[in-house]
């Protein structure tokens, strides 16, 4: 009866497929969300067919072409070892790629759990578990994974679990905030009136309505999970040599720009910006459709 | 002769929506004149609203003036440059809305905003803060200073109401916009804001715009009244003989729709307007309320009448002659009557308390409410905010646990105090329609789920009998079929509405709980929803508890009132006496707060002050800060019994209940 | 309001605590056999257990944190594996370079994504609101060591601007140093801009669309007023908390930073304690960031109560 606003409600009678139809279109007409897609969609190509269409296999040394300029045979140039870099940008997604989607989902599920729980039951649990995240997101990521991995040493799956590791307290937050803000409305207390239980509650009902803020948590997360295993790979301590991985190949080569060398480190630094912000340009289109 | 205060002359508002333009007003004329009071009613989404912000040329972001003029004081909005606005938003037009609390900067002292005004207006600083004292001293705000030093959160809903018109009022424009000025303040305070509002409008000599869906409200206050449905100003006249001789079928029907103090549940149905109002924006060819007049004829649905002028008022029906005789949309009489039969309670409240805590101290949300239902019988419960009526209802379900002494006894068997612990035949027999269908039903599920889990889990049906029962349920309520397959995104208010109380019946309850199920609805709708609440009980044979700060409604549905104040019952009794008397003083007040169509309304009963705080009650008797009828010190140590005031009827006052009845006028 | 503060005081020492242990489990439990993991697979045995006697970590657990926390409290960071030689002073230097390198980051990133952020929430949903959103989330998500190769080449190596180095020459005076500091300090201006700018910008489009604003405009006051009185005030008040925990994402990015630019600061000390296995080394550097970061947050959840006269003046009357 009261009028909160006075721009009028207008109330489209639709039913739960069209819904999710009209949605679709909206993402598909947010050109944010098709770039982004499209270069995901390039890099993802890369990682699986990348080996098979390459010039030059990218492990190969050729110690007699080190450090080329590019050139008609080599566009992207050569590195130290005088691998062709074209070759090794294209195939150099594979392993992030892997890794970092991984790490994202592992991280995303067992957030979205621990995340449900502590809203849900709010008591000591919630204390207790409230004030471990708190702790580990006083620590940025790259740091928590640093020492994780210095502890129990490097490989892709550790890189992939001490990530997930890093991410699912912050996850926990942010789905603890929205169940926090659902389970004081009345349609909780009304699944309580008719004998659910609290893993239907929590699952069933809330789980829902928390799933659209979660999806978008989860793409920016994946863009923050290839900037965290970019860095760990920078650093030493992700994936390891002698992967054309992108992160490797600048930390190996970098030292060589002040001769000159730029091609060694440039290309793979693009190809790493260009993944970020597509997977960012996706996680900005899904937010626009979620939100508005 | 001097200029109109505002004048609209054929005014168009669009909404842009999804790319779409909407118009939510269409050819909208009328003008008030100097120091007029003119009433804008209309359900919601009407556009009243949408009026009042293109007078003062603020619509939001996707909205803009299509057509018309508008001219305030005389001078056009629309062609007016930024600084002319700026300087007749300073002196001659301000606005008051809902929700005072929000139209306060939070982060500014209160006397800081209003000597802001007065500071544009070339003054030093000494000089606005000394005039912004006076201003509230001019709102009846008894100690300007301190309240000046406040900080908006730090006051109540009525002061910061109050500063809100100081404000306003500051420099006595030549207009003053009201858009729903009290709604969501409690009846009391809202009546000492009406109060306000008419002193200051003798005072002052603003031309006042009020926008409001109370018809009770606008007829107290208005000397001139429109009637806006869909964006269409449909009648328009000198308030008393529109409201008493409505000469549209829709202002009939709206009028008809109020629960009224001769209807009761037992007796007669109420008015309802059947069908829903156009989706803004639509534009019917015709007569836009066609579609829900029972007058309506071949010439209504081709051509649209004019703003026909009958002498002084007008109105926008080919048939204005015969508005009055418009049939009646719901057969007057009750099916069959359901008389509460006397086997004993089903079900004891004895001494329910309920204490938060908050911080160190202990909020005594309830203390020691006693009461019993019998079967078939409807409770209603009044009270403000603060009072405890909605903590009395989630204990009762068990969804907050009452205090350990508490007892609630349903069919013989003590509950035990959360929902928990108790057996399930129980939480079947005891369910309840929230106030606030948007959050009771989960967003996510569509109609079909929502009532069919009920069904399933409430009364193990499964497969075609769960089907069989869903479509008998959704039927019983008046909730067509194709709603089924939706989310409540895509229901109106009134059907979501109907969506929980199927849901509250899936498990053929013993006991509903309603608790202010039509606070957010219009009153059309509203109507149609305390119809259905009847019927049903008298084919389900269930018992009501009627919670609603709104008497009116309580006086049809209910069989007996209890009223809280500061969750202890100050009176409890059948619904005759509590409305015939003697009253608790805070009884009498609040049925002396209620507005009355008619216009008139006899003596006010005025209560001194604000609601004060559960965390420190008063001591003796909770009343005594406000009552009017204090008696002397006794009131304010010792704490009054409930005292038989006759059968069934007991009041929780020191004054004996036949002196009580005799000061009565 | 002192209710409040020392629960938040309590709060932090909570934190640090639970902090404490998850370093402690990390730098001396996960690895295992510290003196094995230091010397290597094929090491003597005698060799190692002399060398886990000599660093106490063939003590009982419970007793080796102890000890640890009890000095780390009264600022003995125990000694370095690698250098032979107390933590302390190395940490402390390492401290101060950082300090000084954030400090010219958060100078020039906060005014300019809050000035960025309040300029796309005045122009919502048009294009100079979408291209300052989309750039600037873009800008955040590039890792720090990209940014920093890519700048390297263009400034350090094309045009020849800007050292590429961040250590100063000795003797440098405050130009010199910031001189040399400008641009390790664009890669962490780039990675916090997006975040800052965001908050701000959401802050600044409630506070637009809130009644009070409406009230401001209605009063009649001029443009400049009703922004700087009535929305900006409410509007960055968020944005205050959001500052301070940034510092910690600052901190993961000078690890790359530091190391890119050859600058002696508690990123590269961290990165070379994790190269060595240096844990004495790695620990107190991990937990001084802790530290910093929870000293931040909690003088950033001061500022923000003191600002809001909600949380000063507590509810109504």
């Amino acid at each position: 009866m009261s009028e909160t606003s006075a721009a009028p409600t207008i109330v489209p009678e639709i039913t739960v497929a069209q819904e999710r139809r009209e949605r679709l279109a909206q993402l598909l007409a947010s050109p944010t969300f098709l770039i982004g897609l499209a270069i995901v969609a390039f890099w993802s190509a890369c990682a699986i067919f990348g080996h098979s269409v390459v010039p030059y296999d990218p492990y190969a040394d050729d110690m007699l072409n080190t450090l080329l300029a590019p050139s008609r045979e080599h566009p992207f140039g050569t590195d130290s070892l005088g691998r062709d870099v074209l070759s090794r940008v294209i195939t150099g997604s594979r392993d992030i790629l892997t890794v970092a989607p991984l790490a994202t989902l592992l991280g995303t599920l067992g957030g979205t759990v621990l995340g449900l729980l502590m809203g849900y039951s709010r008591g000591l649990l919630d204390e207790v578990l409230s004030r471990i995240v708190d702790a580990l997101l006083a620590l940025p990521t790259v740091i928590v994974a640093l020492l994780a991995l210095v502890a129990l040493g490097t490989s892709k799956m550790t890189v992939v679990l001490v990530i997930a590791f890093g991410f699912a307290p912050i996850i926990a937050r942010t789905v603890r905030a929205a169940v926090l803000t659902e389970r004081e409305l009345d349609y909780v207390a009304a699944a309580k009136l008719r004998l659910e239980g609290p893993l239907h509650i929590m699952f069933a009902e809330i789980l829902p309505n928390v799933a659209p803020p979660i999806l978008v948590e989860t793409t920016v997360r994946l863009g923050y999970a290839i900037f965290t295993v970019a860095t760990l790979s920078f650093i030493g301590f992700g994936i390891q040599p002698p992967s054309p991985d992108w992160g490797l190949s600048i930390s190996a080569n970098y030292g060589l720009i002040g001769g000159g060398y730029w091609w060694t480190v440039l290309f793979d630094g693009l190809a790493i910006a260009s993944l970020v912000i597509g997977v960012n340009l996706l996680a900005d289109g899904l937010e626009g459709v979620v939100n508005g | 002769m001097a200029e109109d205060a505002l004048a609209f002359d054929e005014v168009d508002v669009s909404y842009l929506v999804r790319g779409t333009p909407r118009t939510v007003l269409r050819g909208l004329s009328f003008r008030i004149r100097r120091g007029e009071t003119y009433g804008l009613v209309g359900e919601s989404g009407c556009g009243k609203s949408t009026a009042a912000f293109a007078a003062v040329r603020y619509l939001p972001r996707n909205g803009a003036v299509t057509a018309g003029r508008i001219r305030v004081n005389g001078q056009d909005l629309m062609s007016m440059g930024q600084r002319a606005l700026r300087s007749l938003r300073q002196t001659a037009v301000a606005m008051v809305y809902q929700d005072p609390g929000r139209a306060l900067n939070p982060s500014i002292r209160v006397g800081q905003q209003i000597a802001e005004v007065f500071a544009l207006a070339g003054m030093e600083r000494e000089a606005a803060m000394a005039k912004s004292a006076e201003m509230l001293d001019r709102v009846r705000i008894s100690d300007p200073q301190r309240v000046m030093e406040r900080y908006p959160h730090q006051l109540s809903g009525g002061m910061q109401q109050r500063v809100a018109i100081a404000m306003a009022l500051a420099r006595n424009p030549a207009l003053l916009i009201l858009d729903e000025p009290t709604t969501g303040l409690d009846v009391t305070v809202e009546a000492e804001v009406l109060d306000l509002i008419e002193k200051l409008r003798l005072e002052f000599d603003t031309a006042i715009l009020f926008i409001s869906h109370n018809l009770a409200i606008v007829a107290r206050l208005c000397e001139r009244t429109g009637v806006l449905y869909s964006g269409r100003l449909v009648e328009e006249g000198p308030t008393r003989s529109l409201f008493e001789a409505p000469r549209h079928p829709y202002t009939v029907g709206l009028l008809r729709c109020l629960p009224r103090p001769e209807r009761r549940k037992k007796t007669s149905r109420l008015d309802t307007i059947p069908g829903f109002p156009p989706m803004p924006g639509a534009a019917p060819q015709g007569c836009i309320f066609t579609a829900r007049c029972a007058l309506a004829t071949e010439l209504c649905r081709r051509e649209e009448p004019p703003l026909i002028d009958l002498g002084g008022r007008f109105s926008r029906c080919h048939y204005h002659e015969f508005a009055a005789d418009l049939p009646r949309a719901e057969a007057v009489q009750m099916a069959e009557p359901l008389v509460p039969s006397p086997s004993g309670p089903i079900l004891t409240i004895d001494k329910l308390s309920k204490t938060y805590r908050v911080g160190d101290q202990a909020l005594k949300a309830l203390r020691e409410v006693s009461l019993d239902l019998e079967a078939g019988e409807t409770l209603g419960l009044v009270g403000e905010s603060g009072s405890g009526k909605t903590t009395l209802a989630r204990s009762l379900l068990g969804l907050t646990a009452a205090d350990p002494a508490s007892r609630i006894v349903m069919n013989g068997r003590t509950l035990p105090p959360r929902i928990g612990a108790r057996v399930p035949g129980d939480v079947k027999a005891l369910q309840i329609v929230f106030q606030n269908p948007d959050s009771a039903l989960n967003r996510s599920h569509a109609v079909r789920r929502l009532i069919g889990r009920a069904i399933a889990k409430l009364s193990g049906l499964g497969g075609a009998a769960l089907k069989q029962r869903l479509l008998a349920l959704t039927r019983s309520v008046q909730l067509p079929d194709r709603y089924l397959p939706q989310k409540p995104r895509a229901l109106s208010g009134g059907l979501k509405q109907r969506v929980a109380i199927a849901r509250a019946f899936a498990g053929e309850p013993k006991v509903v709980v309603c608790d202010e199920p039509t606070s957010a609805l219009d009153v059309s709708v509203q109507a149609a929803i305390l119809n259905l609440l009847a019927d049903l009980q008298a084919s389900q044979k269930v018992s009501y508890i009627f919670i609603s700060h709104d008497l009116g409604v309580v006086r049809y549905l209910a069989d007996r009132i209890a009223v809280l104040y500061l969750g202890r019952i100050v009176e409890i009794g059948p619904a005759e006496q509590v409305f015939a008397g003697p009253h608790h003083p805070y009884t009498a007040a609040l049925l002396s707060a209620v507005p009355d169509i008619s216009g008139g309304h006899g003596a006010r009963i005025r209560l001194q002050g604000e609601i004060p705080s559960a965390l420190g009650p008063p001591p003796g008797c909770v009343f005594q800060t406000r009552c009017p009828r204090k008696i002397g010190p006794i009131c304010e140590t010792e704490e009054p019994a409930l005292n038989e005031a006759g059968p069934r009827h007991a009041i929780r006052c020191h004054i004996p209940p036949a002196e009580l009845m005799e000061a009565r006028d | 309001m002192a209710r409040f503060l020392l629960k938040r005081v309590a709060l932090s020492v909570i934190t640090l605590w639970l902090l404490s242990v998850i370093v402690f489990t990390a730098g001396q439990v996960l690895p295992g056999n510290v003196g094995r993991a230091m010397l290597g697979p094929f090491a003597d045995q005698r060799a190692v257990d002399a060398l886990n006697h000599e660093m106490g970590t063939d003590r009982p657990l419970l007793v080796q944190y102890g000890d640890w926390v009890s000095r780390f409290v009264q600022g003995n960071m125990g000694r370095s594996y690698a250098y032979r030689a107390p933590v302390a002073p190395f940490v402390g230097t390492a401290l101060a370079n950082s300090a000084k390198l954030a400090a010219v980051a958060f100078l020039l990133v906060v005014p300019f994504s809050l000035f960025m952020g309040v300029v796309a929430a005045l122009h919502v949903g048009r294009p100079a609101d979408r291209i300052i959103m989309v750039a600037g989330m873009s800008a955040t998500i590039v890792p720090e060591f990209v940014s920093g190769i890519i700048l390297i080449l263009i400034f350090g190596v094309w045009l020849k601007w800007l050292p590429i180095s961040a250590t100063w020459p000795a003797g440098s005076g405050l130009f010199g140093q910031l001189h040399h500091l400008l641009l390790p300090s664009i890669p962490l201006v780039l990675v916090l801009f997006g975040y800052i700018a965001r908050m701000a910008r959401a802050g600044t489009i409630e506070a637009l669309d809130a009644d009070y604003t409406r009230t401001a405009v209605l009063k009649g006051l001029p443009q400049g007023t009703v922004l700087w009185r009535h929305v900006l005030r409410n509007a960055l008040l968020p944005t205050v908390s959001v500052i301070a925990t940034q510092t910690a994402y600052l901190v993961g990015g000078l690890v790359v930073i530091e190391t890119l630019f050859h600058y002696q600061g508690i990123g590269s000390l961290i990165f070379i304690a994790a190269n060595k296995k240096d844990f004495p080394m790695l620990e107190a550097g991990v937990l001084t960031v802790g530290c910093v970061f929870a000293v931040a947050s909690l003088l950033a959840d001061l500022i923000y109560s003191w600002l809001n006269p909600r949380i000063r003046y507590g509810a109504g009357e």
